[in-house]
């Protein structure tokens, strides 16, 4: 109510402390401000977090997390590597969930695209010429992890079946598949493959001036700047986006809806299949349960958190590379285990999660009316 | 197949199922208020973890602790933590309308890490060695019911081998379901997941109801992770991620009961059968399926055999969806923050 000259009844109406009213635009600036506000924020609580369980008091924190990331040459390339991985699966991820498709099957579809490589790796190794098992590696790992997918967007499209769990239950099938797979291959009851062709260095995707990651960190980036222009300039993408903001629309348009989905979650699943065959062949050239190390779920978050631009999203896959990368170098320090990056990626995303809402509402503080004499 | 390993297999069914079974009643409450908690596992992670740790606080360096005392703490923290994670999640669905799912994720990320880090270093950081141990909770929450347990054979087994928190799960499943079928709370809190606009206008509060339908349900499945802890892995800590893959169980469940606790009971056991089929398989069938596999050792196969759990589920959803049955369907607003300017 505007009018000032109106006074409601006192003991009637009762105005709450605060109210919520939506923003309909805010400038880039100031959301961005907010985000990064947000993002200081949450690293702030992660240092005071670290500050309780070792008594480092939060600059030392930073310091030490800092030289864990970016401490050494090793270091950074493992930084950068790190975060082309949860990269390639969260630009794999894009579509799908842009169409609201909610695909939490890339574990799944990574660890099948990692498991073809493999196969390839140890039956074809040394037979044919590298640069071709290379390629077909890459293929059957694209192609797999695309067959992967498609499953759920089939019934998904046929019967409306509920994706989130039939792609979550196919990470489990993937899981044990790869159980199995390794205790075939393992021929020392050991439960683990080792290092596949550790002499020949077949399928071992082959290292430029030395470094191991280079080329893989080019793949990934060829990879985002593809999928930035497929989003925003193919006719494809203009149907993702139509149809992930409504279906009754794109039907009224003569969009297949069916077919949209199906189409999406091909390229969707092969991108993180071919995110299984960087791991195999670029990474750690053997494969096993951890493969795909909870990375497919992170990336949901990159995706959903980066609104599906590639470029935003590469932005947050560095902070999280970061943060993990730094709370390893505080665990490895103080002989703690690996789950302490968990938790402060968990604090992160908190916090830029709870930004959205202070950049999409304004919060309108209740009105005083001055006391008239 | 010999009777002892049929009743092995089905008592070791019911103590599988009841861990999803706290898991799933606790998160069909809050799917019926509109949430759709991806959390559950995190939130199962954070019960088990703040009881363990409140016993080991307790317990550690105690040298007679009293096991019913210890069994209480453990009650009591699994529900404060799991609370903590509800609330948290209430906070930022409801509160901050985030994303239902990017949150739940988040929370199971952030539950697992919890839990994880501490169950791992809890004895190091106190300043000890060795693996975690709560074996005076673990024992008092495995207590059985006197006489029952042990005067009657094979019903004392099938029926009355389990700890009391076995029943209280189910006791809590039919009270669910009798709350949200039979109560005037009940029908309100379906009336908020089902459309809160309307809820809104016959004056029921949607944040009230979102937040407390929330909270109790993340208390149930916190109860769930308390129990895993102490009953199923007898007091100690496991971080193979066994309790996030029951986590995903308990959520697949929700929709196997399609949306009503009483199933959950019975959906429950039936998970734990399909999830120990893999060690009651005949070893003659095993031995053709190996050869048909390519796998040289006939214990391989128990890899394949650990799937059937998933894949029947998702038969179960294909079929499910296929039906198309009104009734059993999720709840329409599921996964959609509420604002009321916005319609």
């Amino acid at each position: 109510m505007k009018d000032s000259k109106y006074e409601a009844p006192k003991s009637s109406v009762k105005e709450p402390l605060v109210h919520i009213v939506k923003r309909s635009d805010i400038e880039p600036w100031k959301a961005w401000g907010i985000r990064i506000a947000a993002v200081l924020l949450g690293m702030l609580v992660s240092a005071l977090f670290i500050n309780g369980i070792t008594n480092l008091n939060p600059a030392a924190v930073f310091k030490s997390m800092f030289a864990g990331a970016f401490g050494t040459d090793k270091r950074i390339w493992q930084t950068l590597k790190d975060m082309s991985l949860l990269l390639c699966i969260g630009i794999g991820l894009a579509p799908a969930f842009k169409l609201r498709f909610w695909n939490v099957g890339a574990e799944g579809q990574v660890l099948i695209g990692g498991l073809v490589s493999a196969a390839l790796m140890i039956n074809l190794g040394g037979k044919i010429p590298n640069g071709v098992l290379l390629i077909l590696m890459a293929l059957c790992a694209v192609v797999c992890g695309a067959v992967w997918g498609l499953i759920p967007a089939y019934f998904k499209s046929k019967y409306r079946t509920n994706e989130t769990l039939f792609t979550l239950m196919m990470n489990y099938i993937a899981l044990q598949l790869v159980e199995f797979y390794v205790d075939v291959w393992d021929k020392k009851q050991s439960h683990s493959v080792g290092v596949i062709n550790a002499s020949s260095k077949a399928g071992w995707m082959p290292y430029i001036g030395g470094n191991q990651f280079i080329l893989m960190i080019i793949i990934v980036a060829l990879i985002t700047v593809g999928m930035y222009f497929y989003l925003q300039n193919s006719k494809q993408g203009f149907e993702i986006t139509v149809v992930g903001e409504s279906e009754n629309t794109a039907r009224y348009a003569g969009i297949s809806v069916s077919k949209v989905i199906r189409r999406t979650m091909l390229v969707s699943a092969g991108i993180c299949g071919l995110a299984g065959f960087l791991e195999v062949s670029a990474v750690s050239h053997t494969i096993s349960s951890l493969t795909a190390g909870g990375r497919g779920f992170t990336a949901i978050i990159v995706a959903w958190l980066g609104k599906f631009n590639p470029f935003a999203m590469t932005l947050i896959t560095a902070i999280l590379a970061f943060m993990s990368r730094g709370a390893n170098q505080i665990a490895s320090d103080f002989n703690f285990n690996k789950f302490a990056s968990n938790i402060l990626t968990g604090i992160i995303l908190f916090f830029i999660l709870g930004s959205e809402f202070f950049i999409n509402y304004r919060l309108v503080f209740r009105h005083r009316p001055k006391e008239v004499k | 197949m010999t009777l002892t390993s049929l009743v092995a297999w089905i008592a070791a069914a019911i103590t599988f199922g009841t861990v999803i079974m706290y898991g799933s009643v606790g998160e069909i409450l809050t799917e019926k208020s509109g949430n759709l908690n991806l959390g559950v596992p995190g939130i199962m992670y954070l019960g088990a973890i703040g009881s363990l740790a409140g016993c080991f606080f307790y317990e550690n360096g105690n040298p007679a602790p009293n096991p019913w005392i210890s069994a209480c703490i453990a009650v009591v923290c699994a529900l404060t933590a799991a609370l903590l994670g509800g609330l948290l999640y209430s906070f930022m669905t409801v509160t901050l309308r985030a994303n239902q799912n990017v949150t739940g994720l988040t929370l199971t990320i952030f539950g697992g890490g919890v839990a994880n880090f501490f169950g791992g270093s809890l004895v190091k950081l106190s300043g000890g060695v060795g693996q975690i141990s709560v074996a005076a909770a673990s024992s008092a929450i495995r207590t059985r019911i006197p006489f029952l347990s042990d005067h009657f054979g094979i019903v004392s087994d099938l029926l009355f081998s389990y700890g009391f928190f076995t029943y209280l799960a189910v006791v809590i499943a039919l009270a669910a379901n009798y709350f949200l079928t039979r109560t005037r709370y009940g029908l309100n809190l379906r009336a908020v997941g089902e459309n809160p606009a309307t809820a809104d206008a016959a004056g029921i509060s949607v944040t009230k109801y979102k937040y407390l339908a929330t909270c109790t349900g993340a208390m149930i499945e916190g109860l769930g992770g308390m129990y895993f802890v102490m009953d199923y892995i007898k007091g100690t800590w496991d971080s193979g991620g066994a309790l996030e893959a029951l986590g995903w169980l308990a959520v697949a469940l929700v929709i196997f009961t399609s949306w009503k606790p009483k199933n959950a009971v019975w959906g429950a056991y039936l998970f734990g059968f399909c999830y120990w089929i893999y060690l009651y398989i005949p070893s003659g069938i095993s031995a053709v399926l190996a050869k048909f596999f390519g796998a040289a050792n006939v214990t391989h196969m128990q890899n394949l055999y650990r799937m059937i759990p998933y894949l029947v589920t998702i038969i179960v959803l294909i079929i499910v969806s296929k039906k198309k049955r009104k009734e059993n369907q999720n709840p329409a607003s599921l996964g959609i923050s509420y604002f009321r300017e916005e319609r």
